[in-house]
């Protein structure tokens, strides 16, 4: 019994070392082992030759065009709760709204699903249309489901509870020192954090990169995007206070430096959240502002009309595109399907987020622009550096 | 798209489709530009071969059945306003709060009048009873071909064995929202439209 206990001990000591300094020690400072690099290597290896694969197989197969909607009619009598699966008359209202969908459908509503990938990467939860095609691919399937469940998933979230823990300690015993040195906290955190995500972050244009007193602007996917972003520099946030978790972090980030939370009745008054915003750029010692101006998540394949309110405040705006390479994971946050807490466990056990990060030179508006126009220019600019395609609303 | 097609809507109809239907004013106007869209004979109607050029629609196993509820009895045309109210039984509920000033009446996309929808749907010959044909072309349309009569048969019975209460061998309406008490109903019936 003991032994089994010092084992365990053991075990858990040597875990957290390894955690502590190969992940989280480079992580603070910014250097990377070059773990993750092969990582995403050796995964690119694999999804290209499991690729091949399934086109292989499904040149072989008898072509039998299994429809769709017998796909989705099996998924449906797994989602049911009622026992032997036949039929039920709640089947028919799927049909029914896919239907009204498609009527309705332009290239706004579908920019609030997932994208769909032209190949299967090898986790279930994109496996819309492929099939079973060979023993090798399926064993490569359950070592993959292995690998990020037991493995990669309790180190991301060993990694999460000790970022966000540090977050508030840290930036509450900061908080009475500024400067630099709770920069670097935040810094710090937040690279803990995006490793706890398993981001791979690659920067480009890091000269355009947002200074003091300006607004930076970029396209919204997910609430990882702040993550994203502010792991190369500090910003201040805008948004509303949440209650809760997210209430104490808002709070232990007000402390360090200066933020702008608005209370949600705050909100709705337009003029007041201009005018705070405006205060806060005028003063050219602040951090930059990072807003979103589509006002909500979209899936990363475009980018849609940005909000022009914003773009009202004046100053400089800094452009940011971000795109998400959806072969490792899917990073959009569909908040009509999921709930933040299965997002972040959906984020975890993917392969990896890999994110392109494009820092684009500073507009500002010209004379005889309006916002809205102003807001336009700006949004084709990101569209174009990030690939994204940009929809007219 | 975009401005030469709001500019043929004119605002009083904007205003009356909006408090018939509680749309807002720009999911209405980029609606119609999708109903210009479709429109191809460019005749301010949509008829049935208008929607079964639609690629998704026409793989749609209920594709037709859904078609037929657009068009009013025996019209084979069917206006901006028709085709407005029929996809307001999909805008979603909580969008109801927002409306502040919605029809005094019971709106299109409560759960009684989307059930309502649904069991039209079913219903082809409109005498408020789905029975066991109704039931079965459903069933044979969602299937497809690889399950016998008999089997399909049976299943039908089956069915409306569960959800008959009053014994007449067919579903009414009251047993049909009876079967789907514990669907959540607001969700499978909701379309996502951007504000």
């Amino acid at each position: 019994m003991e032994d089994l206990w010092s084992v365990a001990v053991g075990l858990l000591q040597l875990w957290m070392f390894v955690v502590v300094f190969f992940i989280m020690l480079p992580a603070m400072f910014g250097l990377s082992l070059g773990v993750t690099g092969v990582y995403i290597q050796i995964l690119v290896k694999i999804l290209e030759w499991a690729t091949i694969r399934i086109q292989r197989g499904r040149l072989e197969q008898p072509n039998v065009p299994i429809p769709i909607y017998l796909q989705t009619l099996c998924e449906l009598r797994r989602s049911r709760a009622i026992e032997g699966g036949e039929f039920a008359l709640s089947d028919a209202l799927y049909f029914f709204k896919k239907g009204l969908e498609s009527i309705a459908d332009d290239e706004v509503t579908q920019r609030f699903s997932s994208e769909e990938l032209a190949s299967w990467n090898l986790l279930t939860r994109t496996n819309l249309n492929f099939q079973y095609i060979s023993l090798r691919l399926t064993i490569i399937w359950g070592l993959g489901v292995f690998v990020r469940y037991c493995i990669l998933f309790p180190l991301r979230l060993t990694l999460a509870l000790i970022g966000l823990s540090w977050l508030v300690v840290g930036l509450t015993i900061i908080g009475f020192l500024r400067g630099w040195l709770s920069e670097l906290v935040h810094l710090t955190c937040y690279r803990i954090c995006a490793r706890a995500l398993s981001a791979t972050i690659h920067y480009h244009n890091k000269e355009n990169k947002p200074q003091r007193g300006g607004i930076c602007v970029a396209n919204h996917t997910t609430p990882i995007d702040i993550v994203i972003l502010a792991n190369d520099g500090c910003y201040a946030m805008v948004g509303q206070i949440h209650g809760g978790l997210m209430g104490i972090i808002q709070r232990a980030m007000v402390r360090s430096c200066p933020h702008v939370w608005f209370e949600r009745s705050e909100m709705k008054d337009r003029h007041a959240v201009t005018s705070r915003l405006r205060a806060h750029v005028a003063a050219k010692t602040k951090l930059p502002i990072l807003i979103f101006p589509e006002g909500t998540c979209i899936n990363n394949t475009s980018v849609m009309m940005f909000k022009k309110g914003s773009f009202e405040i004046g100053g400089t705006i800094n452009p940011v595109a971000i795109k998400y390479d959806p072969r490792f994971g899917d990073a959009f946050w569909n908040s009509s399907k999921y709930n933040m807490l299965s997002y972040l466990l959906r984020t975890m056990t993917s392969w990896a987020i890999v994110v392109n990060v494009w820092y684009l030179p500073p507009m500002t508006i010209e004379d005889g622009e309006d916002a809205a126009s102003f807001a336009n220019r700006v949004k084709s600019a990101i569209a174009s550096q990030g690939g994204l395609l940009d929809l007219a609303w | 798209m975009g401005s030469r097609a709001s500019t043929l809507l004119r605002e009083e109809e904007i205003e009356e489709i909006k408090k018939e239907t509680g749309f807002s004013h720009s999911q209405i106007t980029r609606l119609y530009s999708r109903f210009t869209s479709l429109d191809k004979g460019e005749n301010g109607t949509l008829s049935r071969e208008d929607f079964q050029r639609i690629p998704e629609l026409a793989i749609n196993p209920l594709g037709d059945r859904i078609i037929n509820a657009f068009f009013p009895e025996g019209e084979d045309q069917v206006n901006f306003r028709g085709f407005m109210r029929t996809l307001a039984h999909f805008r979603p509920i909580e969008d109801n709060e927002k409306n502040k000033n919605a029809a005094p009446s019971e709106p299109l996309n409560s759960r009684t009048n989307k059930l309502l929808f649904a069991f039209r749907l079913y219903d082809l010959d409109r005498d408020d009873k789905i029975s066991r044909d109704e039931l079965l072309q459903v069933l044979r349309m969602m299937v497809g071909v690889n399950i016998s009569d008999e089997q399909l048969g049976s299943i039908a019975d089956r069915t409306i064995q569960e959800a008959d209460t009053n014994g007449d061998n067919s579903i009414s309406f009251n047993e049909f929202m009876k079967v789907l008490e514990k669907v959540d109903v607001e969700q499978k019936m909701s379309i996502r439209f951007l504000h």
